[in-house]
């Protein structure tokens, strides 16, 4: 079981991009769920949202996790929230920044002796999609440092999930994909 | 056919909503009428995309509160279309009266029910009080535990509703997000084995039938009244479980999935058994299989069906089980559980020797942790090793403050 947990602000695309994730990896034959705590769904206020993979049929539906990566897209929740709450001591994390990670730690002392991984997705967003929705280059992020997939297949696989939006957005979260994919460290 | 059909991946990552929305595509309805609520509303909005995008030949009425909603239904139905739609919580519980009229005039509609707290205070999150309303208003009720469910059991009941020996409403019930909002791999249905199912609507005693023309809606007093509503209730005591289970085995020669009124998980051997509805079915198997390992022979026991109760499944299934804990999420507000109370029922007039504890959890979406589970049957078999219950017979799982305990 691969377990995921999204720190996100509502409206920056956590939701879409756990279930798109879960859609790419869905195609590989593994079983995935993916859902979200909504609160008050205020736009802007912090949330949740998970992942769980697995090779046999998911039953389990609490919504308590001890996740093996934590995803932080917006760079300010490192501060406001507790986003190592139920870590695991193998637990990874990769946040979006302008800092660099030791930076990052020094900031946060809670992130200490944790394995962090740092890259600025709001500002790959906005170079490339003109827009701060750092959902999609956390993933390309995410193929880099877990490795699940190679780039070409998960990029073919996002080309299809987002295949209702215009060309022009769609090439430019693959240019998105690819800078995080680069530029994490 | 004037729509378009829709290519399909044989599994399609949907959360609850999309996948009960797009059974409503495949089994094209006539009428959706609708009101939009939280956690329900992408149910409706997803039958109106696809009706605007060509997708259905159908017709989508705005109307003004989930009351109308269910006046719409009921017109349409009696007019004499396919008719379905979905609510939540005080959306449910606005449209109760009108629940009534539709089961008494006998009309076949489908309800999606995607599971909430009812207020106050207000809370939009997922338990299981809206269902446990409806549950004297002569609906059929369906319990779905996760998105694929809500797909298949969407177009059970509606072979099960529309059948001429049924004439029935049926309400297809999911757990609010933690189903609804919740995307998991659906096994799906081409469009066309998927409408083959239920196939084409078949009017009975239709309004705009102007060659018999009927009367819907009509009074009784003491003269009628009783023999109606006793009619209601034989049928559905004696009629509709041959036609779900008749449904259930055509369905599973047609995909391989298989539904059964209760649905039993290792009861076979078991000692401790926790009888539930909805996500906490799932959730309770993997910690029952967990159990086992640790020398607990841990069971589970979910209701698929609800309404009409299934009795005698239920007692056969509990025949031999030395503890069972009724699970309820919904407030008893003043008695035992809806749960407790319907086991009691079943077992009383019985040998068993089963000793019966009921527990409330997961109100407003309150989470129903493994541990909760894990601890629950080790409450349990202290229970059997015991030879009684250690406990009050009404506890509550995962509230704060101090612990609370009943009878």
């Amino acid at each position: 079981m691969l377990e995921i947990r999204w720190h996100s602000r509502a409206g920056q695309g956590a939701v879409t991009g756990a279930k798109g994730l879960a859609d790419v990896i869905s195609t590989t034959g593994k079983h995935v769920q993916a859902f979200a705590f909504y609160g008050s769904a205020k736009r802007g206020a912090a949330m949740t949202a998970y992942n769980r993979v697995d090779d046999k049929m998911i039953m389990n539906h609490e919504k308590y996790m001890e996740p093996d990566y934590v995803f932080v897209i917006d760079p300010a929740l490192v501060y406001t929230s507790d986003v190592t709450i139920n870590h695991k001591d193998t637990t990874k994390y990769i946040i979006t920044t302008h800092m660099t990670t030791d930076q990052l730690i020094a900031s946060q002392p809670k992130l200490k002796g944790k394995e962090v991984y740092t890259l600025d997705c709001i500002q790959i967003a906005q170079d490339t999609i003109g827009r701060p929705i750092p959902n999609t280059p956390m993933l390309g992020a995410f193929m880099k440092v877990s490795g699940m997939y190679d780039m070409e297949f998960f990029k073919k696989s996002m080309q299809r999930i987002l295949a209702k939006l215009p060309q022009k957005i769609i090439d430019a979260n693959m240019i998105a994909i690819q800078r995080a994919y680069d530029e994490v460290k | 056919m004037a729509f378009d059909k829709m290519k399909l991946r044989d599994i399609e990552v949907w959360d609850g909503n999309f996948a009960a929305a797009q059974a409503m595509r495949q089994c094209q309805i006539d009428v959706v009428s609708a009101y939009p609520i939280t956690p329900s509303t992408p149910i409706v909005e997803g039958y109106a995309k696809f009706l605007a995008d060509g997708y259905v030949e159908g017709e989508f009425v705005m109307v003004e509160s989930e009351h109308a909603a269910m006046s719409g239904c009921i017109g349409a139905a009696g007019a004499g279309g396919r008719v379905a739609t979905a609510t939540s919580s005080q959306g449910f519980a606005l449209m109760v009266e009108t629940l009534y009229q539709a089961s008494g005039m006998r009309l076949p509609i489908v309800l999606n029910v995607v599971n909430r707290a009812l207020a106050a205070p207000l809370n939009v999150n997922g338990d299981h009080s809206d269902m446990y309303l409806g549950r004297d208003s002569g609906w059929i009720q369906f319990d779905a535990y996760c998105p694929q469910d809500a797909y298949d059991l969407n177009f059970i009941a509606f072979r099960v509703a529309e059948d001429h020996d049924v004439r029935l409403p049926a309400m297809v019930h999911q757990d609010g997000f933690m189903t609804s909002h919740t995307a998991q791999g659906v096994h799906t249905m081409d469009d066309d084995t998927a409408y083959s199912f239920v196939g084409e609507f078949k009017p009975m005693n239709d309004m705009l039938d102007f060659e018999h023309p009927v009367t819907h809606g009509v009074q009784t007093e003491e003269d009628w009244h009783f023999e109606h509503k006793a009619r209601q209730h034989n049928d559905l005591m004696t009629k509709v479980f041959p036609k779900i289970e008749a449904a259930f085995d055509d369905f599973e020669k047609l995909t391989g999935r298989r539904y059964n009124l209760v649905e039993k998980y290792d009861l076979d051997d078991a000692d401790v058994v926790v009888v539930c509805m909805g996500t906490s079915v799932e959730t309770a198997r993997e910690v029952a299989l967990e159990m086992r390992e640790k020398g607990i022979k841990a069971g589970v026991l979910g209701l698929r069906v609800i309404r009409p109760f299934p009795f005698f499944q239920i007692q056969e299934a509990l025949k031999g089980i030395k503890a069972i804990a009724a699970l309820d999420r919904s407030s008893p507000n003043g008695a035992p559980g809806m749960l407790f109370n319907e086991l009691a029922g079943c077992l009383f007039n019985t040998d068993t020797n089963a000793m019966l504890s009921g527990y409330v959890y997961g109100l407003g979406g309150r989470d129903l942790t493994k541990r909760h589970l894990t601890d629950l049957y080790v409450e349990l078999q202290a229970n059997v090793d015991a030879g009684k219950i250690t406990t009050p017979l009404q506890q509550f799982i995962g509230v704060r403050g101090p612990k609370l305990a009943f009878l």
